[in-house]
């Protein structure tokens, strides 16, 4: 089973927002869009657990034509809270890196 | 059919582009120049705070490559969000780089400034009659919480920069804006559509990000028509490509193929890519959903405390193997000898261990905070004045390096300090105090316009 990074060209994060975070998930080609699309790694019941946010928050698009996955979650605290972590939301992709497909 | 040829000098106004890509892109011909110089994405920080971001020197000599280009072909220059984060502060240090300019070089134009800045006045009375609505999952925002807050700001659309550029205005500087209203009011005012002008507006707005390999940052330009749009980097070792530019436009974007501006929203679900020779796009069939209110996103920061911290090292595997209950019995020792000292009660400050190493980076997000052989603290302090978080600095620093655990017997020192003195003053912490939209009657209500001649 190979690794997420393994298929894709662009694993990345950033704010959208100061109160969203979004993940580009950019594939090599097609049919690895699809092999990851169709194992569900990243159902919004997935994605919730691994950063703890509900389920309901979760947005996953599958943009076919440039074999791209993005998810959309809600920041825990805002950018730039005194207690946030990466003001511009560019980490928190790392989790999903080595995830296997 | 009207054509319109616009340049983004840059993604940035701070953070420049090659001298040579403006040149040669101004050199095929474009009818106006824009660079965004703001976001939100460094956080509330400038907002709060009134501070531009520089270097000053950098953002003049990119405005003076603009305007000298502007000032030879007689063509417009639009920046938009000026200072960084909008606010009349950062309008004004932006203008008195302008002005210096326009002295030093003996150029003479008209300048229009825009301000964005909402007084907390109008927005109360706004609130209060229903106008402001949260959008997603916002802080409350009401009366006293918008008294409180240090500043805000709104975000202007399109129509505020088109009344600039009708009263003749050569250079336009707008306070806080949408980044593609800077690429989209001159097409429009023009003939263009809405849809072709916002979709080229958002591939623009980041400069050269929508190219295959961005190295460094550069400039980016697009010709748009009636049909769509064409884009391709004037600096001629980038390209782009229909995945680059397709790309680019769920960029920084929740939803990434609705993109929700003032007076309406992008939908660029069946937007076409095309490679037109080796280096340039063709962009064609996205639509633009005119919204039935129009609305302004607002922004505003609040100043919760003042941050001290130290900064420290931790090596011992014995303190290591159980950290979380070091850093525990820590804190409530800390509590009890800050009131001894200071006395200050829990509530008046707060301390947060930072721990680089186990979860410092994504913080309650990590789903593995497992610790290797060292970890790097970052002990947060923030309390009311910068005076008392410094105070409480070498409070945390001697009891958090003798503080004892149960293996060892006698006098220890556990924590590794990289610098002295341990406590680095870090200055004023603020927070975004909203994430909502105002709907207006006017899209060029709240932004007062000044003409001056120069």
């Amino acid at each position: 089973m190979p690794e997420l990074w393994e298929m894709t060209k662009l694993i990345r994060s950033k704010n959208a927002g100061p109160f969203e975070l979004t993940f580009d998930i950019m594939f090599k080609d097609n049919d690895g869009f699809r092999k990851a699309k169709k194992s569900g790694f990243c159902s919004p019941d997935k994605i919730a657990r691994k950063y703890g946010v509900p389920p309901d928050s979760v947005k996953v698009f599958f943009l076919e034509n440039i074999s791209t996955i993005k998810v959309s979650i809600p920041r825990r605290v805002p950018s730039g809270d005194a207690r946030d972590t990466d003001i511009y939301g560019g980490q928190f992709h790392s989790p999903l890196v080595r995830m296997r497909i | 059919m009207a054509k319109v040829r616009a340049v983004a000098a840059s993604g940035n106004l701070s953070t420049g582009f090659p001298e040579a890509s403006l040149v040669r892109a101004i050199a095929d011909g474009v009818d106006f120049i824009g660079c965004d110089a703001g976001t939100t994405d460094s956080g509330p920080s400038y907002l709060g705070s009134g501070k531009a971001r520089g270097p000053r020197e950098g953002v003049k000599r990119n405005l003076r490559i603009m305007m000298r280009e502007a000032m030879k072909t007689g063509i417009p220059v639009v920046i938009g969000s000026a200072g960084h984060a909008g606010g009349r502060p950062h309008l004004e240090w932006t203008l008195s780089i302008i002005r210096e300019l326009a002295v030093e070089n003996s150029w003479h134009f008209r300048l229009a400034s825009i301000d964005s800045e909402i007084e907390k006045a109008t927005l109360a009375k706004a609130s209060r009659e229903g106008f402001i609505t949260p959008l997603g999952s916002s802080p409350e925002l009401n009366e006293k919480t918008i008294l409180d807050a240090q500043r805000f700001v709104a975000m202007m659309g399109i129509e505020p920069i088109q009344r600039a550029l009708e009263a003749g205005a050569q250079v336009v500087v707008a306070g806080r804006c949408s980044d593609v209203a800077i690429y989209a009011a001159l097409p429009i005012l023009n003939g263009i559509s809405a849809a072709v002008a916002f979709h080229a507006g958002k591939i623009l707005e980041c400069g050269a990000a929508s190219v295959e390999q961005r190295k460094a940052p550069d400039s980016m330009a697009a010709e748009l028509d009636a049909d769509g749009f064409t884009v391709a980097p004037p600096n001629p070792a980038l390209r782009c490509t229909p995945q680059s530019v397709a790309a680019h436009t769920l960029y920084e974007n929740a939803d990434p193929l609705h993109l929700v501006e003032s007076g309406g929203t992008l939908d660029t679900t069946d937007a076409r890519y095309e490679a037109v020779g080796n280096r340039a796009v063709r962009v064609t069939g996205s639509r633009f959903l005119p919204a039935t209110r129009y609305t302004v996103r607002i922004e505003g920061a609040t100043l919760v405390g003042y941050r001290s911290i130290v900064i420290a090292g931790i090596r011992d595997p014995l303190v290591l193997r159980r950290l979380n209950d070091f850093l525990t019995s820590l804190h409530s020792v800390l509590e009890r000898k800050i009131f001894d000292n200071l006395r200050l009660k829990p509530g008046a400050y707060s301390i947060n261990f930072r721990v680089y190493g186990r979860d410092g980076t994504l913080g309650e997000m990590e789903p593995c905070p497992d610790i290797g052989h060292e970890v790097g603290l970052v002990i947060d302090v923030v309390a009311s004045s910068q005076e008392l978080a410094a105070d409480i600095c070498p409070i945390v620093s001697h009891t958090g390096l003798h503080h004892p655990i149960a293996e060892y017997n006698g006098l220890i020192s556990n924590f590794a300090y990289p610098f002295s003195p341990g406590g680095i003053d870090v200055g004023p912490v603020y927070q975004f105090c909203a994430n909502h939209v105002w709907e207006l009657t006017d899209p060029c209500g709240p932004f007062t316009m000044k003409l001056e001649q120069l």
